[in-house]
């Protein structure tokens, strides 16, 4: 039996005001549930448009965008929409609201106007996931980087999201606070969740299922990360994570397993290290 | 160069105090009865109520009372400038001359009597915002605003813009702190010079932070309608307001207070006056 994809989107296109080029033009994408999309792209490429669209917030001008079966050029749907796709942004401090840790993560289910044991338990079980569980009274102010931005992961995941939008949400992050946050997404996308994560670094498309590159407001690549690494990376001019390299010369000598994931944890796991 | 120096009005300090846990409904009201005594201080020895008010009040938070009295500095500057109109323009008897202008006893006494008035104000309002939450703040707020609802008054919005204003105090004393330093290390002076060299100093840092809160507010505007919040619609709570006993207790020992102070007012001077002619044994 074929899987309803989670987003379709198709000849989809969007111009902001007052600009002389789309920022997004006939993009065709389809995502099944499970799948963890790394979105790649130069600046200005219409990623985080495509993603505003996916979750509702901009309404395609051309084309169709649904998201769980949704029209997202339905207002009515808006609400429900938001509720099963989750959008995290860039910057933690443009996202938190509250000044107190589960205040902040509580903010989205009170506005679904749940009953507050509910909210009570999907605030738990958010900072369980996030691990900011020992925080949950601190001020929001009063937390590091790679906090913040795991309460802003938190806020999201409290409205129990099938699907995880993130606008390079790592991109202010240090390397262990970076580290964290990505441990965090691959739990997440084990329990099925869905991820598209748009990125500028290497690293992380590693985690990914699929390679989806945007240029110009177009997909103009879409495919396995196997062959994106062997293909298309240096042909659109991204650099090659060491964790890669380190791969390719073990798989040459015979060192680990194919299907080996260039991630420094399961490269130690394959060499019994 | 730091401008919030690690507190300022309006920031939350969380706690597992008394006054932390009460309503926030009930703080608030709380507050609107305690600026009864302040306000109704006329003379220097009416303030000992509002001073020993917020001592009682400041140690029933756990919060330092030298902490409330630092919340008072934002304002010293209009404590200073209402003190010297009131030093030199109030008619009397006359007790010394600067130059053209004349300082009265009643001046002196009025000056101290108002500034000491504006530095109570702040501290029980600086009390009030470090032990409630934005969040409670707002929502008690919104509760006792309820009834303005049935005139169409957009009282869940208003309630939601507190919550904002009071969450963004920190982050934009920290963004202004940023641009200052940038604009130091490109060569600029914000602490040599007279007050207006100063002041013109500040105006460069202006332009930047109003862009960076303009930004911030699309950003913020987005995010939270990405996580369902429309305005004016019902929301539910994490922490429903519950008023309980103990905030019936606070609120009677407020009543209680205000009384106290304002029979100490009436009584106090005649004790003073009593005991300084030594009739009263």
């Amino acid at each position: 039996m074929e899987q309803s994809p989670v987003f379709f989107i198709q000849g989809a296109g969007y111009s902001y005001k007052g600009a002389s080029v789309s920022a997004i033009e006939s993009v065709n994408l389809s995502v099944t549930s499970g799948e963890w999309v790394a979105l790649l792209g130069t600046n200005g490429s219409g990623k985080s448009t495509l993603a505003k669209m996916m979750n509702a917030l901009l309404p395609p001008m051309r084309g169709v965008c649904f998201a769980m079966g949704m029209d997202t050029s339905a207002p009515e749907l808006a609400a429900s929409i938001r509720q099963n796709v989750a959008l995290v942004f860039q910057n933690p401090d443009d996202q938190i609201v509250a000044s107190i840790v589960e205040e902040d993560v509580a903010f989205g289910p009170e506005n679904l106007g749940l009953p507050s044991e509910a909210i009570r338990a999907r605030v738990e079980r958010a900072l369980q996931l996030t691990g900011l569980s020992e925080m949950r009274r601190r001020g929001s102010y009063s937390l590091s980087g790679g906090q913040k931005q795991r309460l802003a992961l938190a806020g999201a995941l409290a409205m129990e999201p099938k699907a995880l939008i993130l606008d390079e949400s790592t991109s202010m992050l240090d390397p262990e606070g970076r580290a964290s946050f990505l441990n965090c997404l691959r739990e997440l996308n084990t329990r099925g969740i869905t991820i598209i994560q748009i990125t500028h670094r290497m690293e992380e498309v590693v985690h990914a299922s699929r390679v989806v590159i945007m240029e110009a407001g177009k997909v103009a690549w879409d495919g396995s990360p196997d062959s994106f690494w062997e293909e298309k990376c240096a042909e659109f001019g991204f650099d090659t994570p060491q964790e890669l390299e380190l791969l390719r010369s073990l798989r040459a000598g015979g060192f680990v397993p194919a299907g080996t994931k260039p991630v420094v944890n399961d490269l130690l796991e394959a060499l019994c290290l | 160069m730091k401008l919030s120096n690690g507190f300022s009005i309006g920031q939350f300090v969380p706690g597992e105090s008394f006054v932390h846990s009460l309503d926030p409904r009930c703080k608030i009201t709380a507050l609107f009865i305690l600026l009864a005594i302040p306000f109704a201080a006329e003379k220097p020895l009416d303030f000992i109520p509002a001073v020993f008010c917020l001592y009682v009040i400041s140690a029933a938070s756990h919060i330092r009372f030298t902490k409330l009295l630092r919340s008072g500095r934002p304002v010293l500057f209009l404590i200073a400038f209402t003190a010297a109109l009131n030093l030199f323009w109030t008619p009397g008897h006359e007790v010394a001359r600067l130059g053209p202008l004349r300082i009265t006893s009643e001046g002196v006494t009025l000056a101290f009597c108002m500034s000491l008035r504006i530095y109570c104000l702040v501290m029980m309002a600086a009390a009030l915002m470090v032990t409630t939450s934005p969040m409670d703040f707002a929502g008690g707020a919104e509760r006792l605003m309820s009834p303005m609802a049935v005139v169409k008054f957009p009282v869940s919005e208003i309630a939601m813009m507190m919550t904002i204003a009071l969450r963004f105090i920190p982050t934009l004393f920290e963004e202004s702190e940023r641009i200052m330093k940038a604009q130091i290390s490109r060569g600029a002076d914000f602490e040599s010079g007279g007050l207006v060299k100063r002041a013109r100093a500040y105006i460069p840092i202006l332009a930047p932070l109003f862009i960076q809160v303009f930004t911030r507010a699309d950003c913020l505007a987005t995010a939270m309608e990405s996580r369902c919040y429309v305005p004016g619609a019902q929301r539910t709570k994490l922490n429903p307001l519950i008023w309980t006993s103990r905030d019936t207790a606070a609120m009677a020992c407020v009543v209680a207070s205000v009384v106290c102070s304002l029979v100490w007012n009436r009584y106090i001077y005649r004790l003073a006056a009593l005991l300084c002619q030594g009739s009263l044994f």
